[in-house]
């Protein structure tokens, strides 16, 4: 241990340096950079352009939805905007955002490495994912997609008169970038662990960025030949899916949700990781369960893989096929009731700092929770035959996906913020924003339950009027939830430029990544660290905080 | 044995080689599964109408698929032997067997070009001139162009690989080891998986 703290010191010296400058300042040398956070930067860079692109998109949705009638876009454009808000979204924020940014840029430092084990892959991965970007963005501004983000066959092969090829392309592209990730992620983890980081000595954000990678590896390929196979279809006329010739449209939608499903865990599973860090340190406990949250994370990632079958319910899949997918839909809602039970568990008896990180960490917790519940009502067939394709599915995923992942990402960003830029934000602001969004999620999405169960269909421009109240409180949500998402921007600008210099270590967490120095130097660690022993060192073993040496730490860094 | 050129990050040469292998096998667990998906379109359509199938296969010109087996077969012995090569810093005999792996290949593709051209011919594209009428054949055919057309695109970025290490200067050649066995590795893949097609195209309905 001591051997860690000195890391710390050394890298404090006075005229230190770090990855921000060492490298060269200019932008070709960020743009050229293999340097695993230099690319965090610059996949963040990318997220956030899409993040805000594919809200622009929610935020025409939502503005025509205040009314029943379809006044402020035609029911074409309407359908273009919901396909490209859920094609970007999903590909272009929701899969890298985790894992590229914070993944990319904590994980080397978590496990002791000096860089990720494939550096130049890494780089083009980056310029994987701007490339396959800009493709679907160009097939948006030629007009965009209207197919819905599943892309479903035969409407993308034989009758859309829309931009599918070039959308497809896109993220077939992107589907690369991905697998790139998830490479460098299993190969890092394997050999460049730092000497006495054994596996159960790993931090949860660790091991999920080694699940997430898994899944990333096995499913995406997946994604890709039924892009390419829509590609054959519609480009050159090979018949695959379609039903005249004896193809099968179904068969489409098997290998896309094949993929599809365990991308919920490749959006979901980082977020279990960071979460699973801001809980621990700001509750000062060990994490309760340890070894039950890994094979947690492993058994989701596994299941995840045999449950796609839910989302064909009412497509004409055989009963009985429905009935194995509905039962094994419910055995992966165990590993996830196992983590919910252990946060609370490490919640216990913590001594609790409620910061803007845990406040986002908390919100995830309840959100999560919410999402996974109403996942079980979808995974019931008589329930989903009931509720297919209305907005009850819309809530259920936008809990999953945007209340407990982007929750998780907004609590990781600011909680590795002064580790990242070497600055402090202003915790009030902060705090407003978390609980902000808090609030502006379950005002957009609760009503969307009701208005599901109610009967309300999705991808409708527009509804009888017997729904407009639901949909007016969505709509004020959305844009108390479009706050929460933009006031970020400001405060985490600002701390950029004028922030006050971040210690090494503001949160006392007692993870690796805070042994060295804010921002970190380039080669990561002054000496190769030795690890010797957990990375949850906030009481003695067998002890509730309290019951030992109460560890002081700053409640608010101003 | 000679010193191998390091990379970032690796301290030593036997974790690279760790490392490139891992990575490349990663590679190729992704390889599998994307022509998992392809297979399983083939499964469906030989299973849902097996008669119209199977009859559509029988037009696959099975002499050009024999010789190409038998090519890339051939490449895969002359690059298993050039990667052994690099690593004994057998530098002329590595090159050239590097040098018949990319004539092999690119006679796959000569072969399979005049494969494709008699396929067209004979209107074995399905569309509007397509002759096959039963249900099923069409699918065949789709699959044939799909999986034939992914798999020649693999043989491309193949033989951009061989290429890559063609170009590297015959001093630097031993101390590149790693990369060749990574290439090595891919090639291989690419043949394995004509294998498999070869079976499932010209075997089927003889
Ligand atoms: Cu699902």
């Amino acid at each position: 241990m001591s051997t860690l703290e000195d890391t710390g010191a050394l890298a404090r010296e006075p005229g230190r340096t770090s990855f921000l400058t060492e490298g060269g300042t200019t932008v070709r040398s960020w743009l050229l950079s293999t340097d695993h956070k230099r690319i965090a930067f610059l996949y963040a860079a990318g997220i956030t352009f899409f993040f805000f692109l594919g809200g622009a998109a929610a935020t025409l949705i939502r503005a025509e939805l205040v009314t029943p009638a379809g006044d402020l876009l035609t029911a074409d454009e309407y359908n273009r905007l919901f396909t490209l808000h859920g094609v970007i979204m999903v590909w272009f924020f929701l899969v890298p955002s985790i894992p590229t940014t914070l993944g990319n840029f904590l994980l080397p430092l978590m496990i002791g490495a000096r860089e990720v084990a494939f550096p130049r892959l890494n780089l083009f991965s980056w310029y994987l994912y701007m490339g396959g970007g800009l493709l679907t963005l160009l097939s948006l501004l030629l007009g965009g997609v209207d197919t819905g983000w599943t892309f479903y066959t035969p409407f993308s092969t034989l009758y859309s008169n829309s931009y599918v090829l070039l959308a497809a392309a896109g993220v077939f592209v992107v589907g690369f970038s991905s697998i790139a990730t998830g490479i460098n992620f299993l190969a890092t983890i394997h050999l460049l662990r730092a000497k006495g980081m054994t596996w159960m000595r790993m931090p949860l954000f660790a091991w999920a960025m080694y699940t997430v990678s898994l899944v990333m590896v096995l499913a995406t390929p997946v994604l890709a030949i039924s892009l390419l196979l829509i590609f054959a279809e519609r480009a050159f006329g090979l018949p695959i899916f379609d039903p005249r010739s004896g193809g099968d449209p179904l068969l489409f939608q098997h290998l896309f949700w094949f993929y599809s499903h365990p991308a919920v865990y490749i959006m979901v599973l980082p977020a279990f990781g960071v979460v699973s860090e801001i809980i621990a340190c700001e509750a000062r406990r060990r994490v309760f369960g340890y070894e039950f949250m890994v094979y947690a994370m492993v058994a989701i990632a596994v299941i995840g893989f045999m449950v796609w079958g839910h989302h064909m319910f009412v497509s004409g899949q055989s009963p009985f096929a429905s009935l194995v997918f509905s039962f094994l839909s419910f055995v992966v809602a165990v590993p996830s009731a196992i983590k919910v039970f252990n946060w609370t568990g490490t919640l216990y008896r913590g001594q609790i700092r409620f910061s803007a990180p845990m406040l986002y960490a908390l919100g995830f917790v309840g959100l999560f929770t919410l999402g996974g519940l109403t996942g079980l009502f979808l995974a019931s067939i008589p329930i989903d035959v009931q509720v297919t394709d209305t907005y009850f599915v819309v809530a259920h995923f936008h809990y999953i996906m945007v209340g407990g992942s982007v929750s998780a990402f907004f609590g990781g960003l600011h909680f590795w913020w002064p580790k990242i830029t070497g600055r402090m934000y202003s915790e009030t602001l902060a705090k407003f924003a978390a609980v902000s969004m808090f609030f502006g999620f379950n005002f957009t999405f609760f009503p969307q339950f009701i208005l599901g169960y109610m009967g309300m269909p999705r991808r409708y421009h527009e509804y009888p009027p017997e729904f407009q109240a639901w949909h007016v409180m969505s709509s004020t949500g959305a844009v108390v939830l479009a706050f929460a998402y933009l006031w970020p921007l400001f405060y985490l600008g600002w701390s950029l430029v004028k922030g006050e210099r971040a210690d090494d270590n503001p949160h006392d967490a007692t993870g690796l990544e805070w042994q060295t120095s804010s921002p970190p130097p380039k080669d990561n660690f002054a000496e190769p660290p030795i690890v010797t022993g957990t990375p949850y060192r906030y009481h003695a073993e067998g002890f509730a905080p309290h019951e030992v040496r109460p560890i002081h730490a700053p409640q608010d860094p101003q | 044995m000679t010193e191998v050129t390091l990379q970032e990050p690796w301290a030593t040469a036997e974790r690279q080689r760790v490392a490139v292998q891992f990575g490349m096998w990663l590679f190729l667990a992704t390889e599998t599964l994307f022509f998992g998906g392809l297979f399983l379109t083939y499964a469906v359509a030989r299973f849902s109408h097996p008669a119209g199938f199977v009859a559509a296969a029988r037009e696959a010109e099975a002499m050009f698929g024999t010789i190409n087996t038998v090519v890339l077969l051939t490449s895969s012995l002359t690059m298993a032997i050039a990667e052994r090569a690099v690593r004994e810093a057998l530098v002329p005999l590595a090159r050239a067997m590097f040098a018949a792996t990319l004539m092999l290949g690119v006679a796959f593709l000569v072969v399979k070009g005049f494969e494709y051209r008699s396929d067209i011919v004979k209107h074995l594209v399905p569309g509007p001139e397509f002759t096959l009428s039963q249900t099923g054949a069409s699918q065949f055919w789709a699959f044939y162009w799909t999986a034939t057309g992914v798999h020649a695109c693999h043989m491309l970025i193949g033989l951009g690989v061989v290429t890559r290490m063609l170009l590297i200067p015959a001093a630097d050649l031993p101390g590149r080891s790693t990369t060749a066995e990574g290439s090595a590795l891919y090639w291989h893949l690419v043949d394995l998986i004509w294998v498999i097609l070869y079976a499932l195209i010209y075997l089927v309905g003889r």
